[in-house]
């Protein structure tokens, strides 16, 4: 009983708890943003075009389901020469691979805002698995997603030939994302 | 008569830092029709540095200058002349100066930070900003347009001094020129 009426309690603080579903992403308050490094000096890019697909729950955080798909050819490496690059066969090869690919498995809640999301990162034709650890932040029926994973670009084959060595650009490549959703 | 005379640390400098901004004007010029390329991005790292050292170096040559008065110019130079030649040594000091320091708002203007030697991060003072980086890119090419113009008048007027007016001007910077003559 006890248990019930606290139940209660909070379902009357918060009327819509399990109704909320964060399912319409806001693409200009969202960015995927990454940071590399040339010659041990941080540089930051971004991508400018992604789409992406999202259901998220905050009270049923192990059914959420999360899919980005990123436009590779939209890749701002912080200098035109290197968007150019980047887009050639030695790095990410847009011609025949357009998109990279996020699709989203297992949501852990690790308490508070926190949470940790197992899934799928293609590029370049090749898979890997990846945990994301993101935090939510509820903004009246707004909900925004931050976090960072770090990926080794090697994994994926980008950056071939003379870019091969990681003494000029390192392995490691630190995505960031800030997701800004709305309830429907 | 030690005044006829530059010292030895000023000599120094003189001929490290001629032969350090050669190689970063040299540098600088092909490495920008580079096409992009490991290679490129180790240049311009290296020509980052080298021009961090130029300017550490050109600051300790300044503080060196106000502390150790120069040889005076010779009597028979026109007061004109003279003066033509103090404006020339005081545009190449503005140029050392303001080079580098074009240079390293560039950078960051360009959103790639300049770290010395890959170890020593130098504050980037601008934020990333495409056209204030094209701008910086303008002024840093431009400011040494003129510095190569002011530094041929330099090599010429000191070729003037020992091939016409046969004077100890060239002489006088000359490393085996000993003070104790």
């Amino acid at each position: 009983m006890k248990r019930l009426a606290l139940a209660l309690a909070f379902a009357t603080l918060i009327p819509a708890a399990h109704a909320v579903e964060y399912t319409q992403i806001q693409p200009d308050k969202s960015a995927i943003n990454f940071v590399y490094k040339q010659m041990g000096v941080a540089v930051d890019g971004k991508f400018k075009k992604f789409s992406s697909t999202l259901n998220f729950d905050p009270a049923k955080p192990a059914a959420a389901k999360a899919s980005f798909d990123v436009e590779l050819a939209s890749v701002d490496t912080g200098a035109p020469e290197g968007d150019q690059e980047v887009a050639g066969k030695p790095w990410f090869n847009t011609k025949v691979f357009p998109s990279a690919k996020f699709v989203s498995g297992t949501v852990k809640p690790l308490g508070g805002n926190k949470y940790e999301v197992a899934g799928q990162l293609s590029i370049k034709g090749k898979t890997q698995d990846v945990v994301v650890p993101a935090t939510f932040t509820a903004q009246g029926n707004t909900g925004i997603f931050d976090g960072s994973f770090t990926i080794r670009r090697a994994d994926f084959s980008i950056g071939e030939g003379s870019w091969a060595k990681f003494d000029i650009v390192a392995n490691d490549v630190q995505i960031k994302f800030r997701i800004t959703a709305s309830t429907k | 008569m030690a005044s006829h005379h530059y010292t030895s640390t000023a000599k120094a400098l003189h001929w490290l830092m001629a032969a350090l901004l050669f190689g970063l004007l040299a540098l600088g010029f092909y490495m920008h029709d580079l096409p992009l390329s490991p290679e490129k991005l180790q240049l311009y790292s290296w020509h980052k540095w080298a021009g961090v050292s130029a300017f550490l170096l050109v600051l300790f040559r300044l503080l060196w200058r106000v502390t150790h008065r120069p040889p005076a110019l010779p009597e028979t130079m026109p007061k004109l002349v003279q003066f033509a030649a103090h404006a020339g040594h005081f545009g190449l000091y503005v140029l050392m100066i303001a080079i580098p320091l074009s240079g390293w708002l560039m950078s960051s203007a360009k959103g790639f930070q300049t770290v010395w030697f890959g170890v020593l991060p130098i504050p980037d003072l601008l934020d990333k900003n495409k056209e204030v980086g094209d701008l910086l890119q303008t002024v840093h090419m431009s400011l040494n347009l003129l510095f190569i113009a002011v530094l041929a008048g330099h090599i010429g007027a000191a070729l003037k001094h020992h091939f016409v007016d046969k004077d100890d001007i060239l002489i006088r910077m000359a490393p085996r020129h000993s003070k104790e003559k």
